[in-house]
């Protein structure tokens, strides 16, 4: 079974009504992936978008603009999750009253800092006349230079004269320059300019009649896909000349991008937001069945996935199915008592570490990580785990459990179950749960030497856990070999490309692109699913920073073509 | 459906009414109780505040055990409803109002919650057909203090939250009560009590500096798509807010005799949702929600004990309360699941304390809690069975005496909204029905109304 991929939602709930949780699920038409010579398709351009910035997005910009040692204190409140982003999910967030409070006191917070008397002289170029008296020449040298940094493009002359203007009436009350600064900063940093990324069409002079994205758009889509970050001041420079619209000034600003130290923020935003690791935030396990599962393992366990992914992506530039088979991991203190590894480290930082061959733990999926965000607080659940890998992993939906289930079979204390195995495979005898658990568990059922705080085991409750099962027509005897069962999974392959494609976009994927996504997957095939190379496909297309005609000019037109043709009725 | 009253002052309506004339035009019951400029009289002439709240718990009751065997006043109180003995006086509940999806799945742990607080069974998960009564609540009678409303969880997650605009606009919720102490009373807290009042320069000029922030609104929306624009235009109204928050802050606060601010924050509480853990995080909410409310920080709050799908667990217990719902034998003898009835009386002790805390707090002519209405209500009934027939929900205060209490109310199958359109009447809205498709009614549950 291959991912879902780009079916309207009304489609998508008609046809999970129509096959429910048949064992065979929803099917893909054959994909292009296998063809020799894919050849790219023409989509129509999207709308351009308004996306909310995310909260490493902010915290990261703030460091870019202000440097790392300005503390950012903020927790933004939750978006959905859409198509299994939240990146996604951002281009149709809202900010009510509740999520625009912790923005505004962080934007004082950081206005404070950034003038404070220990950082005003690395940040502020110039020093005023007088401190507790306007001035203004100094203030718009410092408000032009750090605007466009949190505008992510130069702020217009009316803007900055207004900024100027607010810092210096801000000046009277207060008698202090830097106060007026702190007031001006603190303004810029909750206006919609720098909390959503506003994405701005222009008419493409080399396809008359065609639009593309301007170049400070560009410039932040390009930033924030790779750095997870604003535009520097670089990039920002070369949007401006115009350099991003050239294939060759395009290429060497992602070469630059991607050699710089920030692309591995880059790559662990995406992860982080792709393995739903905002989970991590709220994962707790019973103190008296898994004590060694702390607070801290939890942090650990979170920098353990991330680490193991820039690791393969980014430093061994290895495929990304890889990951599901990998032996080399990192281990940290916390951490390494619930894997049972002696390691000679203190209680802070990590150590590079490599599973053995035979070992039990091979890949991502063997992680203490996925384990534990994919259980109970006080069990296993191979259930939990089969959805995560369907789900997240394989793109692939996992409908609703019917609301009446009956449990009588697996609550009656006559019945004796000792594994996991057992108590589902009772279960699966009604045959209203057997479609979607015939889905999840048989996957999940791989990782049940594993407890629910992914700490190995070889039985439970006495008896010898058998963790086969097959997916996919690829058997497997244990978690080693359902890493790479996954590995094998077409879904895999498919389900990168739409949800990196879907986040390196910032929106919704429409399904006039199923056909865009098909051939980087073919592409990709021949080339190897490195994701550096995932990326340059992506950013290096025609179609990346393609764009509609905005819908403001869109009505207008039809507007004047339908008083055209009612001039013409009259 | 909105019915516009802008041409009625209020005393002709009434009078209306007293002359026993037919009025097709019917009014807010809350503004039954007020004068022309809208403030509620007591016999003293004095203005009593009116407040509404919601409390949410997760995974229902067990009706076997909690639904009272009589209806009205003096009702019997079935084991699940024990722990609520001591606030009984201060309670309705309401049994027997069912959920209808008019044929849309009854989504487990969803459907339930999203209608009762929206008027309208979701289509899928994720969808939130309306906004949440507290929104519309909270627009009504939100204004005039410096939160137009609180949102807190004791669970400490920040998804668990059931008041929302669209589903893209959750009210996102305070997790931690650190948190919460700081923003209620730390240093732009002003005591209403305090003889001595300086507008702070700080507030004016940053309230000056947010006015600025919408300068470019127009110039702005017109480069976004019709969609984009409603998304600004709900950010341009959280700047509005913020700017009256800032204005207020600039006027001296009216004397609130009960308002006694915490001098210190309480104690900060590790992530988790350990029972005994969340039961401390959710006392420690709520003494500070209730001083909020005595010091007029804010008209309306929302209070979720337990998420939906109750993730809360036990020390040494394999399972969530969630997991043990369907899972736990049914005991032989005592005819119910035990561990589950114990959460169930778990979220009780709370709710227990919550209405306990509000009636301890004296104000005006009552309590604090008889200046109030708070809407308590679960996802499902039976959590085994997810179902959504009879989910339990309660009313609690007097309203200023606008609400009868210590009732038991018989829903006999109609839909849960009508508690919901009888909470908004109440609270002055102007509506005349509420909810949609078999869940719309605009019948109020005459019973419980003073």
């Amino acid at each position: 079974m291959k991912a879902l991929r780009t079916l309207s939602s009304g489609a998508l709930i008609a046809l999970l009504a129509l096959v429910a949780c048949s064992s065979n699920g929803p099917q893909k038409p054959a994909s292009s992936s296998t063809s020799a010579n894919p050849s790219e398709p023409s989509v129509p351009p999207p709308a351009a978008t308004l996306r909310l910035i995310s909260q490493s997005e902010y915290a990261n910009s703030i460091a870019g603009v202000f440097g790392a040692d300005i503390t950012v204190k903020i927790r933004f409140a939750p978006v959905n999750r859409v198509d299994g982003l939240l990146s996604v999910g951002r281009s149709s967030a809202v900010l009510t009253s509740g999520a625009l409070d912790p923005l505004d006191a962080s934007a004082r917070s950081i206005a404070a800092q950034a003038v404070d008397p220990a950082h005003r002289r690395f940040l502020i170029p110039c020093v005023p006349a007088k401190i507790d008296a306007r001035d203004d020449k100094c203030a718009r040298t410092f408000l032009a230079k750090v605007g466009r940094l949190i505008y992510r493009r130069p702020l217009t002359s009316d803007e900055l004269t207004r900024a100027v203007e607010t810092a210096g009436a801000a000046v009277g009350p207060s008698g202090d320059f830097y106060a007026g600064l702190r007031y001006t900063l603190s303004a810029m940093l909750i206006s919609p300019e720098f909390l959503f990324v506003r994405e701005m069409a222009e008419p493409d002079p080399g396809r008359p009649g065609a639009w593309r994205l301007d170049g400070y758009s560009k410039a932040s889509r390009l930033s924030f896909l790779l750095w997870d970050s604003g535009p520097d001041d670089e990039l920002l420079n070369a949007a401006g000349r115009g350099e991003l619209h050239d294939p060759r000034g395009l290429k060497r600003q992602v070469d630059r991008m991607i050699g710089s130290p920030l692309y591995k923020q880059g790559v662990r935003a995406f992860f982080a937001d792709f393995l739903v690791l905002e989970s991590f935030d709220t994962l707790t396990k019973d103190p008296v069945i898994y004590p060694a599962f702390t607070l801290k393992a939890v942090d650990e366990a979170r920098e353990q996935i991330l680490s193991t992914v820039v690791d393969h992506l980014v430093d061994r530039d290895g495929d990304y199915r890889d990951l599901f088979t990998t032996r080399h991991t990192f281990l940290s203190s916390d951490l390494a008592v619930l894997y049972r590894i002696p390691v000679d480290i203190g209680s802070q930082g990590s150590v590079p570490y490599e599973f053995q061959e035979g070992d039990p733990r091979a890949g991502i999926l063997t992680q203490i990580g996925f384990l534990a965000q994919y259980a109970h607080p006080g069990r296993s659940s191979s259930t939990r785990r089969g959805r995560g890998i369907r789900e997240v992993l394989l793109c692939q939906k996992v409908p609703d459990p019917p609301p009446n289930v009956d449990f009588s079979i697996i609550e009656d204390p006559k019945a004796h179950f000792h594994t996991a195995r057992e108590r589902l495979a009772a279960h699966q005898q009604n045959p209203v749960c057997a479609g979607c658990h015939a889905r999840t568990d048989p996957i999940g059922l791989g990782l049940e030497n594993f407890d629910g705080a992914g700490q190995y085991r070889t039985r439970e409750n006495g008896a010898v856990i058998d963790a086969s099962g097959k997916l996919d027509g690829n058997t497997f005897s244990d978690g080693v070999g359902l890493g790479r069962a996954v590995r094998e999974s077409p879904a895999l392959k498919s389900c990168i490309v739409d949800r990196l494609y879907a986040y390196s976009v910032g929106r919704k994927v429409g399904p006039d692109e199923t056909a865009l996504l098909e051939y980087y997957e073919s592409v990709l095939e021949q080339r190897g699913f490195r994701f550096e190379e995932m990326l340059r496909l992506m950013i290096f297309d025609r179609s990346f920073f393609a764009i509609a005609a905005p819908e403001t000019l869109a009505a207008s037109n039809n507007a004047s073509m339908e008083e055209s043709h009612h001039a013409h009725q009259d | 459906m909105l019915i516009k009253t802008e041409n009625l002052t209020r005393r002709h309506v009434l009078r209306g009414i007293l002359n026993g004339a037919a009025v097709t035009v019917s009014l807010p019951i809350l503004e039954m109780f007020m004068n022309d400029n809208g403030t509620a009289m007591a016999a003293t002439g004095e203005a009593l505040p009116a407040r509404f709240g919601t409390w949410f718990w997760g995974l229902g009751v067990n009706h076997d055990i909690f639904t009272p065997k009589t209806v009205g006043p003096n009702y019997d109180l079935p084991l699940q409803m024990q722990s609520l003995e001591k606030v009984k006086q201060h309670l309705n509940v309401f049994t027997n109002y069912n959920v209808l999806t008019d044929g849309r799945p009854n989504l487990c742990h969803y459907t339930g919650w999203v209608a009762l607080r929206c008027g309208s069974a979701p289509s899928g998960r994720g969808q939130l057909p309306g906004q949440s009564l507290d929104v519309a609540i909270a627009d009504a009678v939100g204004s005039g203090t410096r939160f137009r409303s609180i949102c807190l969880t004791a669970t400490g997650a920040p998804r668990d939250s059931y008041s929302f605009l669209s589903a893209d606009a959750v009210n996102p919720p305070d997790i931690s009560a650190v948190e919460f102490y700081q923003k209620m009373f730390g240093s732009e807290f002003q005591d209403p009590n305090s003889p001595d009042f300086k507008p702070d320069p700080g507030v004016m000029m940053r309230r000056s500096v947010l006015s600025g922030v919408s300068e470019q609104r127009k110039q702005i929306e017109a480069t976004v798509g019709a969609a984009d624009k409603v998304r600004l235009d709900q950010y341009y109204t959280s700047i509005r807010e913020l700017e009256n928050r800032l204005e207020l802050q600039l006027k001296k606060p009216p004397p609130a005799p009960s308002c006694k601010a915490p001098p210190r924050a309480p104690a900060e509480l590790p992530v988790g949702v350990d029972v005994e853990l969340v039961s401390l995080r959710h006392r420690a909410m709520t003494d500070l929600l209730v001083m909020a409310l005595a010091c007029n920080q804010s008209k309306v709050f929302n209070m979720v004990y337990s998420d939906s799908a109750s993730s809360l667990t036990r020390k040494g217990l394999d399972k969530t309360h969630h997991i043990v719902t369907h899972e736990e034998v049914v005991d032989p003898v005592k005819g119910y699941q035990i561990e589950a009835s114990r959460f169930v009386g778990d979220s009780f002790k709370e709710l227990a304390y919550f209405l306990e805390k509000l009636a301890g707090v004296p104000e005006g002519d009552g309590s604090l809690l008889d200046h109030c209405l708070i809407y308590a209500h679960s996802d499902c009934q039976l959590a085994k069975t997810h179902s959504i027939d009879g989910i339990p929900m309660f009313t609690a205060g007097r309203l200023n005496g606008a609400i009868k209490t210590g009732l038991h109310v018989d829903g006999k199958g109609e839909p849960g909204t009508r508690l919901g359109y009888t909470l908004q009447r109440l609270m002055g809205l102007p509506i005349t029905s509420w909810g949609q498709g078999s869940m719309q009614t605009s019948r109020e549950i005459t019973e419980i109304i003073a």
